[in-house]
């Protein structure tokens, strides 16, 4: 069944905008990109928006619905109130281009900021070889389609704007957890993490998790397991006693 | 204040605190009454130095276990009684501190009052208030790392607990049932599977580990732990409601408000 929902868009740049109201068509079994296609279509030709895929697995078009961040491809029209307004915006913790689309520039600085995965001495690239059971647990990280939606709910980052140059953010301490757990990557990733990456200013309120699109664990499978690691490193006399006993560090256990 | 609306940062200029159109002020309403409310009952059962003990049974409420204070009955204290038996120190006073610590540092309960107590942030996309946000990167939340220290010394106060539960097995000359050895007996249950279930646990068990492949019984542990990990929110707030059920249980038995109905002996 057809029906007219009222939507509520954010149109603008950097130096000024506004929520503009539109009324538009809505059919059944259709999403949120679909109905600001619609709009593109049918009323307003300049909105900007970025998308691609509309499968929920190139991560273009985040924004947030009714002040949730969400992607608009994976937003059901079904789950809202037919007779509700909804208010579309950009993702606010980074800068915006022009209406619905972000500058996103602040999450590829932060991932090339990582150091890339460093193979152990004397083994060379074809002869790396991992049991499965070693490897499955970070395999969960690798269902990231790096939307981020988990950068942008954020508070240390959203409500924080000078915390940007101190703060990795969820997805890319999620990578030094996803490298730190690789059975072959000999680089030290714990003191880095909290030291360079600002793994400290997670205050584990698991906003990441709640948004995350791929539905990553990303707060008790990546961030609090990293915190943990990180507690052997720098806080824990008896791991290190440990692994001076045993000549063994909790790195290559 | 949040810089949300900073223009500076070339971010969308929206000055609404949030646009979320649903009851988010809700969760850590309810988490302020509840935690609120348990904190509340638990100091003045501490305090009260009164109806913790059912000696016909030996029952023992879990908040003055073990009695340790010179003040306490002589058979409720199986571990000796060596505090001073003052009115500002609480008779399990040797445990107490540590079980807070536990769960004030615990990962679960730190969201809980991250964002119901700070409101940093009250909920997700909700700008916060503070001027400025440091985390848990310097004194006094850096401290939230000893988590696992408090992790060790909860285990051995469960073991504690398991003995109460034990103890709490007693008839007429003998052994017996009662509703009251089950509750304690069920809160014990849980409070393991609290503690068990914790976030340190699960790293200590495995979770540091690279090579599972090298650790097939740390692994099987890992695994385990982890299923429990899953409902650690849970067991928190169950064991909360246990734990104060617990005691109130003992203390209307102790205070003679009703008797204790017996299934074996």
């Amino acid at each position: 069944m057809s029906y007219t929902a009222h939507f509520r868009v954010w149109r603008g740049d950097s130096n000024k905008g506004e929520l503009v109201d539109y009324n538009v068509e809505v059919n059944e079994g259709e999403v949120v990109l679909d109905v600001i296609h619609r709009l593109q279509q049918t009323q307003t030709g300049d909105l900007a928006v970025r998308w691609n895929c509309k499968a929920g697995k190139c991560g273009s078009c985040g924004a947030e619905i009714n002040g949730r961040p969400r992607l608009m491809c994976m937003t059901r029209m079904s789950i809202f109130d037919k007779s509700e307004a909804l208010t579309v915006t950009p993702m606010r913790t980074f800068p915006v281009i022009r209406d619905l689309v972000t500058d996103v520039e602040f999450n590829y600085q932060k991932a090339r900021e990582i150091p890339a995965f460093a193979p152990p001495a004397g083994v060379a690239p074809g002869e790396y070889r991992m049991e499965q059971v070693d490897v499955e647990r970070s395999q969960e990280f690798r269902k990231c389609i790096e939307c981020y939606l988990c950068q942008n709910v954020c508070h240390v980052v959203r409500d924080h704007e000078e915390n940007k140059p101190a703060f990795a953010g969820p997805r890319f301490l999620m990578r030094i957890a996803e490298l730190d757990m690789h059975p072959l990557d000999a680089a030290d990733r714990k003191r880095a993490a909290q030291e360079e990456h600002g793994l400290g200013y997670c205050n584990i309120t698991k906003c990441c998790t709640e948004v995350c699109p791929e539905h990553i664990k990303i707060t008790d499978n990546a961030l609090i397991p990293l915190k943990e690691r990180v507690v052997d490193r720098k806080y824990d006399p008896l791991v290190w006693l440990g692994s001076k006993i045993f000549k063994r560090t909790p790195a290559n256990a | 204040m949040s810089t949300i609306t900073e223009t500076s940062a070339g971010r969308a200029r929206i000055s609404a605190r949030t646009l979320r159109t649903d009851r988010w002020w809700l969760p850590p309403l309810l988490t302020v009454a509840g935690l609120t409310a348990w904190v509340s009952y638990a100091t003045v059962r501490v305090f009260m130095q009164k109806w913790y003990w059912v000696p016909e049974y030996h029952y023992l409420t879990p908040f003055y276990s073990p009695c340790v204070s010179t003040g306490c009955e002589p058979e409720s204290a199986l571990f000796g009684r060596f505090l001073p038996n003052w009115g500002i120190l609480p008779f399990g006073a040797l445990t107490l501190p540590f079980l807070l610590m536990f769960r004030l540092t615990c990962y679960y309960y730190r969201k809980a009052y991250y964002r119901g107590f700070w409101a940093s942030p009250p909920a997700c996309a909700v700008a916060e208030r503070h001027k400025r946000y440091t985390g848990e990167t310097r004194w006094p939340l850096l401290g939230q790392n000893l988590h696992r220290y408090f992790f060790y010394v909860a285990v051995l106060i469960s073991v504690i607990n398991t003995i109460d539960a034990v103890d709490s097995l007693r008839g007429n000359g003998g052994f017996g049932v009662g509703l009251g050895s089950l509750i304690i007996t069920g809160n014990v249950v849980l409070l393991w599977a609290y503690t068990v279930s914790c976030h340190s646990c699960r790293s200590i068990m495995g979770g540091r580990l690279n090579h599972f492949s090298k650790h097939p019984l740390r692994y099987k542990l890992w695994t385990q732990v982890s299923k429990l990990n899953a409902k650690h929110q849970e067991l928190a707030w169950i064991t909360l409601g246990t734990l104060a059920l617990t005691d109130f249980y003992v203390m209307a038995l102790s205070a003679g408000w009703f008797s204790d109905p017996r299934i074996v002996n």
